[in-house]
Parts: structure tokens; sequence; C-alpha cells
């Protein structure tokens, strides 16, 4: 009988349970998790703070799922090393958990420069945890400056999260725009400017040098004043017990099209593993939620001796600010690299289209009710513009595009 | 403001406290009556493209709509009524011959509403058709009334062609180009499912529909389109049209912009030319030409179908029909007066021909005193309205019935006599693709296999009343008739009896 | 499993499938009170190009990539249905951005909505269905074809 350990408690390990038991019923199955909650998923913490979810609302299966997939979880349980020799994962706690197979599932952490002077600030968060959340949301009041190191997706949703429960926000960031790891400039400011109406502030291109108490010393030489500091900079995977497990690791634990480490019965999956970006071919931690769940699935059941394989990675995400929602996917190439841009634009919408090859790579949209979900589609199954009527969906996204043969395989009851 | 302006004859009237702008009314009308308008943010109408033929009114979901007929009116004048009036002014205006669709609208005599049907009371029992057989069924052709034996004395069962109907109703003809491709799949399809026949009229048969052969009758006319050699194999039985009860005496004439595509293939003439069928078969002046035509048909398929003549219903129809039946035709179809049409001119419509009823007492009559009744089998058409009528038919002498207008309304046709235009909102008498894909042929055979099944057991009902269990046994049976309100003269060439007597 | 499928030949584009919808999913009796006024948010859509139209509503995919993209667990398969439970919805469009077919919108307050062959609602059968004029949308099972699944969740049908 197997014996599967997976090393952390997220949406990739919760996937990877249910892939193992489509497979093995039987098999033993112990979840390590460091937090002391059942699986949620940590982007919803900003919805927590702004009042859309709550801590039963937040948990991301039924209260019976681990029962019901027979799975064990030992709360509060770190890894703290794997030995491969004798089978054995290691606790920190010191406790010993024999496996035939890992999942290391063990996500990302913030990352935190070496500020000067960060010691002296009294109140100062992370946003990735739920108990990051429940901090943060005791330390602020009505009354409370906030500022937000890093106007990347954590950033800011943790800003339109407080919104509401703060006096005022100020988000600074070393980049010149808003979400620079997603949007292009032209889409960054259109952002920029809804976040700024809906009474965020920023300053870019500037960051903050050091701290002395509830001071920060920006590198303009500019001073801010703030009762309460997050730092969301950026997030580091979780490598190290892989790395020292053996497994290569490069941003985050690399891993085939089955999810399978360089060590042998070592798998891992969600924000802490690389696997590949199909628009680039490049590997790149993909560090979102559906990929997560397809990669801890796709593990799940290699683990259990099912054949399963995830070549179907590509970045994309969906993320909304008051009610404002950009939608971007895969990679967005310049002419110089031989892409093309379809565009269209008012003054509170954009969509940039881009294609290479005869392919469509990616996509930004945004301030469109448009079902994107077409668009990304064609990237993901890499359907050659030349089979559609790329005329008629680049100006929307509408199955009338596709020939009529697939229209009527999705649509059509066969007589 | 010109002086044949009439305020429009129907309006639209819309609850505007129904109505939730879903426009699709507006999407439905190919009129083009119903715009939304942004700025009012309502909808609005144009009432004097409206034709009546309550489309939107049908699929509103909030029922938020209805049409009525204008009540601005001229003067009243019951010598020079409205739509005496407004033709006039549209004669003024255009110089053109007045043009006409489906059958004529106006008051003449409807004999079958004048005939009333016996039933069995105490001396003679009538038959419960749920519990006791009852026969529907009837073959049409010539039958043999002698038997012939052979040398050794065994009867000879050569029976000439027949054509059997599991009732006696069949669809009669309308084109390919008259009516839609879907209108014809619906009545291919339920003529099959039905054991009866539909006809292909002067259109020809679109190659989809050969597999509806065995129950398709295939129309010869004046301008022979459509026909050949595969053709006239197709089907169960061929028919000549000679003249049609909507407008006899005349052709037909096919606007060139409605042959295109698989119309013109099926028709065998080319895209954008007009389709003109002949007034007479230029062939055809005298009963020997139609013999001619006949045994030339009947040569070409190997005397294996039944040949029918169909005519118009005019004065001295009696005596056209014993022409026709010493022509070698095994059917006579005759159309009466109230027969439908896509197109006529209206002034032949309303005025030229007879009543169907009169001209089948005539004929069958005619028939019988020259004792050749049996040498043919007679069909007639003409409004056929009812069960009702179908039985009365058969009572005065007919085989069989024609239907046409009574199929077009079970598919959706809502009688508002504007096929000319080509912009049928039900899919019928159109040949616009995003108008034809509205009669989806399922629904439409569905609803005519129904009305056939309905009538199938209403005249089982009649029939069982009267104590007759079949067909056959109440064809020509006129005592089953009473009349009402009829004229001595109407009584004897109907051959019935008054109500009483 | 029986889907609600369309046969775009038939399709009117009369859009009475999506006001139907509206309304079955409106809790009301009366369709004018329920939509008069209103901008309508129904859970099928008519698509169409230069030559047809036809009506999209979710597919109820064997492998819903939707399932598996939502970031609150909110969508879920029950007895073969796709369906959202809306408490747990934030509306993040994830699931927008990731369903091939375009069949997951937000109702008017920005929560997920989808068709769930109205189940639940007090029509019990599906509106579009019964309320289309030309039998185009049908609610059918496909259950003799033969069907595949692609590993992205597409439902693949092979064949008759």
């Amino acid at each position: 009988m197997k014996r599967y350990v997976i090393i952390g408690n997220g949406v990739a390990a919760a996937a990877c349970i249910e892939g193992i038991r489509s497979v093995d019923p039987q098999g033993t199955l112990t979840v390590l998790s460091e937090e002391p909650y059942e699986v949620y998923c940590r982007p919803l913490i900003s919805y927590y703070l702004e009042g859309k979810t709550d801590a039963e609302k937040m948990k991301y299966r039924g209260a019976d799922f681990y029962q019901e997939n027979g799975a064990k979880v030992l709360y509060e349980e770190k890894a703290a090393s794997i030995d491969t020799e004798r089978k054995r994962i290691v606790t920190e706690k010191g406790n010993e958990i024999a496996y035939t197979d890992i999942c290391i599932a063990a996500g990302s952490s913030p990352f935190v420069p070496p500020f000067e002077g960060l010691e002296t600030v009294p109140e100062k968060y992370s946003f990735m945890t739920l108990d990051d959340a429940y901090a943060l949301e005791k330390a602020v009041s009505e009354e409370s400056r906030v500022l937000i190191i890093g106007a990347g997706l954590i950033g800011l949703k943790c800003a339109e999260g407080l919104k509401e429960r703060v006096k005022e926000i100020t988000v600074c960031d070393l980049a010149e725009r808003v979400l620079s790891s997603i949007l292009d400039t032209e889409c960054a400011a259109l952002m920029q400017e809804h976040l700024e109406n809906n009474g965020i502030s920023f300053l870019l291109g500037d960051s903050a040098k050091s701290f002395s108490g509830n001071k920060a010393i920006m590198n303009s030489g500019k001073e801010v004043e703030f009762d309460v500091l997050v730092l969301a900079v950026g997030v580091r995977a979780n490598t190290q017990i892989a790395k020292e497990a053996g497994c290569e690791v490069n941003r985050g634990i690399l891993i085939n099209d089955r999810m399978q480490t360089s060590m042998e019965h070592i798998y891992a999956a969600g924000d802490c593993a690389e696997g590949t970006d199909i628009t680039s071919g490049e590997h790149k931690v993909l560090a979102i939620l559906p990929n997560a769940y397809m990669q801890g699935y796709c593990a799940g059941v290699n683990m259990a001796g099912g054949q399963a394989v995830f070549d179907k990675g590509i970045p994309m995400n969906s993320i909304g600010f008051f009610g404002f929602h950009a939608m971007t996917a895969g990679s967005y190439y310049t002419e110089a690299d031989g892409g093309r841009m379809y565009e269209e634009k008012t003054e509170n919408s954009i969509k940039r289209l881009f294609t290479k090859d005869g392919f469509l790579t990616g996509f930004i949209l945004i301030g469109r009710e448009e079902r994107a979900g077409i668009y990304t589609s064609m990237i993901r199954e890499k359907i050659p513009l030349a089979e559609v009527d790329f005329d008629l969906l680049k100006r929307a996204a509408t199955n009338a595009a596709f020939t009529e043969e697939k229209r009527k395989g999705a649509f059509s009851a066969v007589h | 403001m010109s002086i044949d302006f009439l305020y429009p004859e129907f309006e639209v009237v819309r609850n505007m406290d129904r109505c939730i702008t879903c426009r699709v009314c507006e999407r439905q009308c190919a009129n083009e009556v119903h715009a939304y308008n942004e700025r009012l943010d309502k909808m609005v109408s144009d009432e004097s493209k409206c034709v009546n033929c309550q489309r939107c009114v049908s699929l509103c979901p909030t029922r938020a709509l209805k049409i009525v007929k204008s009540d601005c009116k001229l003067r009243e004048n019951a010598n020079w009524q409205n739509d005496g009036i407004r033709e006039i002014y549209k004669q003024a205006n255009s110089g053109g011959v007045l043009l006409s669709s489906m059958g004529n609208p106006k008051e003449l005599p409807v004999y079958w509403d004048r005939m009333l049907i016996n039933a069995s009371q105490v001396t003679n029992p009538s038959i419960d058709p749920l519990r006791e057989p009852m026969e529907t069924r009837v073959f049409l052709g010539k039958k043999n009334v002698k038997p012939e034996r052979d040398e050794s004395g065994n009867l000879i069962c050569k029976v000439p062609p027949q054509l059997e109907l599991d009732l006696p109703v069949m669809f009669s003809a309308m084109s390919y180009g008259s009516i839609s491709y879907n209108a014809h799949a619906s009545l291919a399809r339920a003529a099959t499912e039905m054991g009866t026949y539909y006809n292909t009229g002067e259109g020809g048969l679109h190659e989809d529909f050969y597999q509806y052969g065995p129950n398709t009758i295939v129309q010869v006319a004046s301008g022979r389109f459509g026909v050949h050699e595969e053709y006239l194999a197709a089907g169960a039985a061929i028919e000549i049209k000679i003249g049609q009860g909507a407008k006899p005496g005349i052709g037909g004439h096919l606007p060139g912009s409605k042959i295109v595509g698989d119309v013109s293939r099926t028709r065998m003439i080319p895209e954008g030319s007009d389709a003109i069928s002949p007034a007479p078969h230029h062939d055809i002046y005298s009963i020997e030409d139609l013999r001619q035509l006949v045994y030339s048909l009947k040569e070409a398929t190997e005397y294996k179908k039944p040949v029918i003549v169909k005519v118009a219903a005019v004065h001295n129809i009696a005596a056209i029909a014993s022409g026709i039946a010493r022509s070698g035709a095994d059917i006579i179809a005759i159309d009466g007066i109230r027969g439908g049409t896509g197109a006529a001119p209206t002034r032949i419509r309303d005025n030229v021909g007879i009543p169907i009823e009169l001209a089948l007492a005539a004929v069958d009559q005619r028939l019988r005193d020259e004792r050749i009744r049996n040498n043919v089998s007679l069909v007639v058409g003409g409004s056929i309205r009812s069960a009702a009528d179908i039985v009365k038919a058969i009572a005065l002498g007919a085989d069989a019935c024609y239907i046409a207008t009574g199929a077009l309304l079970a598919l959706g046709c809502h009688l508002c006599r504007t096929c000319q235009t080509g912009k049928c909102n039900w899919g019928i008498a159109t040949q616009r693709p995003e108008l034809v894909k509205r009669l989806n042929p399922d629904i439409g055979s569905r609803r005519l296999i129904n009305l056939l099944t309905a009538w199938k057991h209403e005249i089982k009902e009649m029939m069982g009343g009267m104590g007759i269990n079949s067909i056959e046994a109440l064809r020509g049976n006129r005592l089953m008739l009473r009349g009402v309100g009829l004229t001595e003269k109407e009584l004897e060439i109907l051959g019935i009896s008054h109500a009483g007597e | 499993m029986k889907r609600v499928y369309v046969n775009e030949e038939w399709c009117l584009g009369c859009h009475l499938c999506e006001y139907n919808c509206a309304f079955a999913n409106s809790g009301m009796d009366d369709m004018a009170e329920a939509l008069k006024g209103k901008k309508i948010f129904p859970r099928i859509h008519v698509e169409e190009n230069d030559r047809i139209t036809f009506a999209v509503s979710c597919r109820h995919c064997e492998d819903p990539i939707c399932v598996k993209s939502c970031i609150a667990g909110a969508i879920s398969k029950r007895d073969g249905v796709v369906c959202v439970d809306q408490d747990k919805c934030v509306g993040c469009l994830t699931c927008v951005l990731v369903c091939p077919y375009g069949a997951l919108a937000p109702n008017e307050n920005g929560i997920m909505q989808k068709c769930e062959l109205c189940l639940t609602n007090s029509f019990g059968e599906p509106a579009c269905v019964s309320g289309c004029p030309n039998n185009a949308i049908v609610y059918e099972s496909r259950d003799e074809v033969q069907t595949e699944v692609d590993p992205d969740g597409r439902t693949l049908y092979v064949g008759d």
C-alpha cells in the first residue's frame, strides 16, 4: 500500500488529494499543514478584509473533505527535511513520517528586502495568509494611514481590501507602473487612474529606502508617514526542502509535465513549482490558482500510478479593483519580437490581443465585459488563427468565429 | 400628401405596461414594422408596413402586442366598400393588375355549411369506432368493372396502378418556389408518416426529397419546369395540371427574383429568369391531345403510375370531366373557386370559377350517368377546412380530398394573404434563408401529422354515427346529406334532399 | 446526461431564450414585472456571425476547467451539473477567464451565475428550451454518443 505525503495544505494540496483518490482509494494520505486551518484559498484574504467573504465561506472544500478522502492532516506541522534514503519526512517538531510518494505543495513566502530600520516599525505586516489578514484587521482603524510597499497583485488587492477600513492608503513601488508583471504601461495607467479615483494614492518609480518608526524615507528623499506598513514586495517559492532533498531547483522546483521533480517519488505542484509556460516555452513559476489546482491534481494522479499530463500552463490573471476588472493571459509579443497587436480603446477600456506566427499568444482586457475564456482557450489549445474567423473573433470573443464543425461539436444535439 | 393616402389598414397596439423592450417583435418582423427607439428607450411601430400576420403577437413573451383593424375608414357605403375604394386608389396610382394571395376571401356561399350529415338512431345501429374496425383507407385509380378470366377460367388480377391512402386526404400541389424548402420537407415527412401523398406543384422535385418519392405526386404543368425522366420515375403518381381553382384559365408567373439557387436548379431554368407557365398547355387543345400527354407519361413510367388530371371547377366542368375520364387519366382532381394560391390576379381569383361542392356533385352525377364513374377516381380541393367537409365531399361522390390552405395553417400560416411579397414571417411562402429557417420541419411535420390524425378520428366518428364502417360505403352516399337553406335548384345540383325531407 | 443543446440551423436569433432565462431565474410570477425596465442578466446568450445565430449556455463539461479554477471553491459539479455557490463567490471572474465557451457571466451584483438547467428554480425544466419557438434549443442526452474529454476539460464529441 502506498503512503502519500503532501507537504502543504493549499489548493495544490487539495487538488493532489483529489487526484490521488481518483486513482487509489486505499493508500494512506498525510497532509502537513503549516497553518492551523483547513484548506482555503489565499487570494481570498483581501475579500475577507473587504467583507465579501468570511472564514467559513473561505473554506475551499466542504467540512468533511479530508475525512471523505481518507486524508490525515497534521496541523501546524512543517516539513523540515526529506530523508530520501530512509523515505522519511522529518518535521520541524521532530516527527517522522514514512512515505512512498511525496507532493511538495509548499507554496511561497513573502520576500522582504533588508530595509534599513525596518525593525523600528511597530506595525508591519505581510499579506499572504489568513493570519496575516486577521492581524491586519486588528491593526487598522478608521484613522489609520497605511503604506503598502509593492503595487503588484498582492499589494493592490490589500489596498482594495483595506480601503473602507482605513483613512488613507498609499502604495509605492520601485516600478514606474502598477501591476508591472501583467500590464503594459498604457494599461497600467488606466488601472492606476481607476484606483486613484477610488482613493488610493501612489508613489511610483520610488520606494522606501529606510524606515524610522512610523516614517518611511523614500529613494527620492521624500518622507511618508504611516500608521501601518504592509510589505508586498514579492514572493519567493518555498524550495528549500526540495533543494536539500536533491531536487533540481531554479526559481521554483523544476517539474516536468507529469509534475515530477528530478528526484524519483517526489512531485511538486503550485506556487513552489516551476513548470513550462507554453506561450513562451520557458520554465516559469506560474503562481496562479488554476495552475496550482491542475498541477496538484496531475501530480496526485501520477503519484497514485495513473497517467496524467498537464502541459497547458499559461500565465493568466483575472483581477478586479472596485468593480473594474483586468483580464490577462499569455505572452505579449511586441513587433520587435515578431508579434502583432490588435487593439481597441475607449476612455475606460483597453483591449489588446497579441498574435505571433499565426497563433494568439496573449491578451489584455481592461474594463471590458468580455468572455475572455474563449481567447484563453485559443492560447491554451494553440488553435491556429487560420482555423477561426479572426476578423470576427478579434472584435468580440464569440463562439461564432469557430468552424461549423467545432460549433456543432460543442453546442448541437446529435440526431 | 397624396390623393390616395389612406390611414394604414392595421394598427399595432402595444401595452406599454407589459412591453419589456426585448425587441423580439423587431427581430421577427420581416416587414420592419417594429423598431427600438434608443432616445425614447421604447419600441415604436410603423403600422403602414403591417400585414397582420400576427408573428409579433405570437412571439411577444409578455403578450404586450395586438394588431387591430384600423377604425379610420371612409364613410360607410354598402356599394362602395373600403376595400374596393382602396383597390381603385392603388390601380389609379400604379396602372397595374391587382395581385392577391391565398383563397378567395369574398362572401361566396360555402355549400359545405349548408349540408348536414345524418346519424343512426334506433332503427339502424351506429358504430363505435373505438371498439370496431373502421376503414379509412382508399385506393385511387381506375377500377376494373368486369371480372376477366383466362382460358382456364381463373380470374385475371391485373389491377391498374393505384394510389393507396390511409385516409382520404392528400396535400395538394404547392411548388418549391411558391413555398419554402422547409414547408416541403414538412409536407413530405407528414405524408410519409400518415400514409398519404403530397404534391410537388410545378416546381420540380428537390434532390433532397427523392427519398419521399413513394409518397410524392409529381406535377407536370404548362411550363414543364423541372420535368425529366427521373422526376417522373420518382413519384408515386403524375399529375397533369390544366388549371387551378384560384386562377382558372391563366398561367403562372414566378418572378426571376425568386428563381435563385436550389429553386433555379430544381426548376431547371437559369437563375434570375422569370418562370412563366403559359395559360394553356401548348400541346393540348382537345381531349385527344390530353390523351396523348397522358399516355406519353404512362409510357415514360411503364404504366406503373396512375396519372391525375387536375382542372379548375368551371361552368361546364361535368362535360370536361367526362372528357378527361375518357382520356385515359386514372384520377381527376377538381379545384374549386375558393382554392388558394401563392399569387393570382385579384379579379380572376375572386370572380372566375365555381364552388367545388357544385362541381363535385355535377361531375360525380355525370360520370355515373355515363357509366364511366369507375374509370376514374375523383379528388376535390378548394377550401376543404375540416373533417366534416371531407365527410360531406365523400358523401357527395369524391374518393378523396386535397388540402393545402389547411395544411399551411397547420404549419403556422396566419392567412395574412401577402404571400406574393415573399416576406412570409412564418417561413412558408418565402425563399429568404433567414425566414425559411423559421419553419422547423420537426415541428411542421409533427403539426401536420397531428392535424391528419385528429381528422382521421373525426371522420371515423362521423362515419360510425352514420352506421358506416368504410369510406367505400360512404362514397356517393348522398342520402347521408341534407341541405339547409338551399334553393330547389341547388338541392337538385347537389343531388340531396332538404333537411326534414 | 441531459444537456441544453442548440441546433443552429433552427435558431432564429430572436433572443427569447435570454428573456425566458432571466425570467425563470427572477423568482417572480410575471415576466413584465420581473423584467420591465431592467437590464437582463441571462445565463444563456445568443451569438451570431453574418450567417448563423445560436444560443450558448454551460456545457456542463465532463471535466470542467471552471471548477478547477475557481479561487473560492464556489463552483462544483453535482450530479453532473456545474453549479455556483453564490454565497462563496467573490466575483473575481477567473471562471470567465478560463471558460472556453464563454458560458459564465456575472449577475447585476458582480456575482457569478450560470445555467444550472433550471433544476432549482420554479421552472423545473430549462425555460430556454420550453420557450424556444422553433425547437432550436433542446434538452437532450447525448450519452449514446461516444464522448471524450481532452485534458483541459473541453468535452469532445466523436462521431455519431
